[in-house]
């Protein structure tokens, strides 16, 4: 007798569960069903990720490295999983690592002691500005997410992503691999579905503080803005990255997209 | 009002020391400055400047319709190659030189600053203006090493800034919008504040004394309408904003899909949180420093004072008795610390909120000054009484009035403090250095200030969280908006 095949049932990942869509609803990839998340999900994540937000900045620089570099060794180990080339996914693998190493060089490169004239020690420190929306693009349907997830990560902030809208089977598997990578709950929530209905409801979040938008299109972009003044949410948008070299152009800049400069006073002498 | 037997009264013991106006050269009106040249408004109007003490106008200034931007928008473009093209050094140079220019007239500054404003001139002299020379000087000096300021990056200018200042801090504001952006090798046009443009001017004539080339600064004074038109225009590279959030909010929309960088620095509701193991007494005059200098005018102001309960009644004590001896009046006086109130219209603003502070269940206590009959103020006034969910206690003033909330831990001091759509500065009070690092690190703001507050320097970088806007002016954080990096 033939075995029967265990099929996978994909998930969206919100919170550290992998969870249906609360709609019920459900779009064909390759041969899978895969979740169609509703604006209700966009805010469950948003929810999810606020909630995750503050104990992951507390964090030190170097656990936060040890995981992302940890989530870097489980891709690794589960190459064979993800239906993407292997250029891409190496490309992938080598972004985590190249941003696990920023956590803690961050703050002295965007940071340091500032010389004041009077008798202060004044100091800015770059901080996670919290919550961050991704809106992946749809090709390359790992590296381009992962280029954009890794960053904020390592600044220390919670992202939730609206995944690849022709693609979404490597970003909810990668999910499964963030899963046990000590990534905590919440920290990252993959979503997949359509991206018209969930970027906006995403960039409209008064829960969200900065958004990352690479998708690659103009007209979504200019709403994308709009809707993003509504709350001063901080917008970047960036082509989808194909290579490596992408991934790792102006690594700073995607981590200030995403920081903010906090600077502290405190009293020399009496 | 409030009742009669809340208020105490000042005692007027000093004489009058007015600043004199002798030395000012103020022209009587005042064109757009374009192309390194004053020139009459195309299709703009002429309005006066009003001193807002006396209701009297200071001096004509011309307002900039649209084919005036479009004059200096194209002013700017055309200069801005050679001004980027020029070396790093000798941009520098010309920012030199403009510091230098505000430190020598310094006092004229200062003076026409408060005339102009309203603000007291021991604040304009002590503050405004050394600060502005500061901030050029600074910055003249980051022009030829700027790939140091960001992380050592290749370093291009952006093009043409649209600049919008407020009229809280007019000259102080426009030297943190143009340093800058001039030693990163941008020109700009830059837009006062509809009811403040005096200073603006007066630095567009020491950009003449300091040769600086026609077209690298424009400035275009005008009302809301004409920074609303200035930031629609095309030919802009870049766009800052200080101001109010909900002007920002428009900015920001208006300039979706167009790619231009932008940075806001807008509102605030700052916490200045008070520990019992504060020194109080330093502690009162920080409160009085944050949420009474220049008027309670400033983005950054301690308005929401959170005073840990067991020493509450002695720090409100303190703190009314302190208030009774704060001179209201004359912003010329050199012993005034409450100068006017900057318009009618941000009068009738404070008196809503006051208003509505009353309505919803504060208790109000204001200083029995007695104002002026000219101009337009309003007293030094404290909230106590205030839950978190009052409009006093969520919404930005902007006026001279400061409202009390108490707290029991550090934690719930922290919770209260966060709990705001904004998050530009903070102040913490206590002598134990480990929990001020703790508590400024939890603190979502900008700036936090340990046992000081309204201290800013040209190194350090200034900013808000959240709905406090984004990007930083100040030290090298400062370079990063006004540069095309990697």
């Amino acid at each position: 007798m033939s075995r029967l095949a265990v099929r996978k049932t994909y998930k969206l990942y919100v919170g550290g569960a992998f969870v249906r869509s609360e709609s019920g609803r459900y779009d064909r990839a390759a041969d899978f069903n895969v979740p169609r998340a509703s604006r209700k999900d966009v805010r469950d994540a948003v929810a999810a990720a606020r909630k995750a937000a503050g104990p992951w900045a507390a964090r030190t620089a170097y656990n936060r490295g040890q995981i992302l570099y940890r989530a870097a060794e489980a891709l690794e180990s589960r190459a064979g999983e993800f239906g993407v080339p292997r250029a891409e996914l190496d490309a992938a693998i080598d972004a985590f690592v190249h941003y696990a190493g920023w956590t803690d060089k961050l703050a002295p490169v965007l940071g340091g002691v500032n010389p004041v004239a009077a008798p202060f020690l004044s100091f800015s420190v770059p901080e996670p500005t919290g919550v961050v929306g991704l809106v992946a693009p749809d090709e390359p349907s790992l590296l381009g997410l992962v280029a954009e997830l890794a960053p904020p990560l390592a600044a220390g902030n919670a992202v939730v992503a609206v995944l690849s809208e022709a693609a979404p089977l490597a970003g909810l598997d990668l999910g499964e691999v963030l899963g046990v990578s000590d990534v905590p709950a919440g920290v990252v929530n993959l979503l997949s579905g359509r991206r018209g209905e969930l970027a906006p409801a995403l960039a409209a979040h008064p829960g969200l503080n900065a958004l990352v938008d690479a998708a690659g299109d103009a007209e979504l972009a200019t709403q994308l803005d709009r809707l993003a003044a509504e709350s001063v949410t901080r917008v970047r948008h960036t082509a989808a990255s194909a290579t490596y070299a992408d991934a790792v152009r102006d690594p700073l800049a995607r981590l200030e997209a995403v920081t903010e400069l906090k600077t502290a006073w405190h009293p020399v002498g009496a | 009002m409030a009742p009669a037997d809340t208020r105490t009264r000042i005692v007027w013991d000093y004489a009058p020391a007015p600043e004199s106006a002798d030395h000012v050269r103020l022209r009587s009106r005042y064109g757009l400055f374009i192309d390194g040249d004053f020139r009459d408004p195309v299709d703009g109007v002429r309005v006066d400047s009003i001193n807002p003490a006396t209701e009297e106008p200071v001096a004509e200034v011309a307002q900039a319709g649209e084919a005036d931007l479009r004059a200096a928008i194209g002013a700017a473009r055309e200069a801005q190659p050679r001004w980027a093209a020029l070396d790093g050094l000798e941009r520098g140079k010309y920012l030199f030189r403009i510091a230098r220019l505000i430190q020598e007239r310094a006092r004229e500054l200062a003076v026409v600053e408060s005339m102009d404003g309203g603000k007291p001139v021991r604040e304009s002299r002590d503050v405004d203006v050394p600060l502005a020379a500061a901030h050029f000087f600074h910055y003249a000096g980051w022009a030829d090493k700027l790939s140091f300021g960001v992380g050592g990056r290749p370093a291009t200018p952006l093009g043409v800034a649209a600049q919008i200042v407020p009229w809280n801090f007019p000259l102080l504001m426009a030297a943190w919008k143009l340093a800058p952006a001039l030693a990163c090798g941008n020109t700009a046009v830059l837009k006062p504040a509809e009811t403040t443009p005096l200073t603006a001017l007066l630095l567009a004539e020491l950009c003449q004394e300091a040769e600086l080339p026609a077209g690298v600064v424009q400035i275009v004074p005008g009302d809301g309408s004409v920074g609303a038109a200035l930031v629609r225009r095309p030919g802009i590279d870049k766009v800052a904003f200080t101001g109010s959030t909900v002007v920002g909010k428009d900015i920001q929309a208006a300039l979706a899909g167009r790619g231009v960088p932008l940075t806001l620095e807008l509102g605030g509701k700052s916490a200045n949180i008070v520990f019992e193991d504060a020194a109080l007494d330093q502690a009162v005059e920080g409160i009085v420093n944050g949420i009474f200098f220049n008027q309670g005018h400033v983005c950054c102001a301690g308005s929401r004072l959170l005073v840990q309960e067991s020493v509450a009644d002695t720090v409100i004590t303190k703190l009314w008795e302190r208030m009774g001896r704060l001179r209201l009046g004359d912003p010329l006086d050199k012993n005034t610390d409450v100068g006017a109130i900057n318009s009618a219209e941000q009068l009738a603003r404070i008196r809503a909120l006051v208003a509505a502070g009353e309505e919803e269940g504060a208790s109000r206590r204001s200083v029995a000054c007695e104002l002026p009959d000219r101009g337009w103020w309003f007293e030094p006034t404290l909230f106590t009484e205030v839950a978190p969910a009052h409009r006093i206690a969520v919404e930005e003033i902007f006026g001279p009035v400061a409202s009390v909330l108490t707290f029991r831990t550090q934690a719930e001091a922290i919770e209260k403090a966060n709990n705001s759509t904004y998050g530009l500065a903070a102040g913490i009070w206590t002598d134990k250095g480990a929990k001020a690092f703790e508590v400024a690190s939890a603190l979502q703001a900008g700036v936090v200030w340990q046992n000081t507050y309204n201290h800013f320097d040209s190194s350090a970088a200034f900013g808000g969280y959240k709905e406090s806007g984004f990007g930083r002016e100040g030290g090298p954080a400062g370079l990063r908006p006004y540069l095309r990096v990697g």
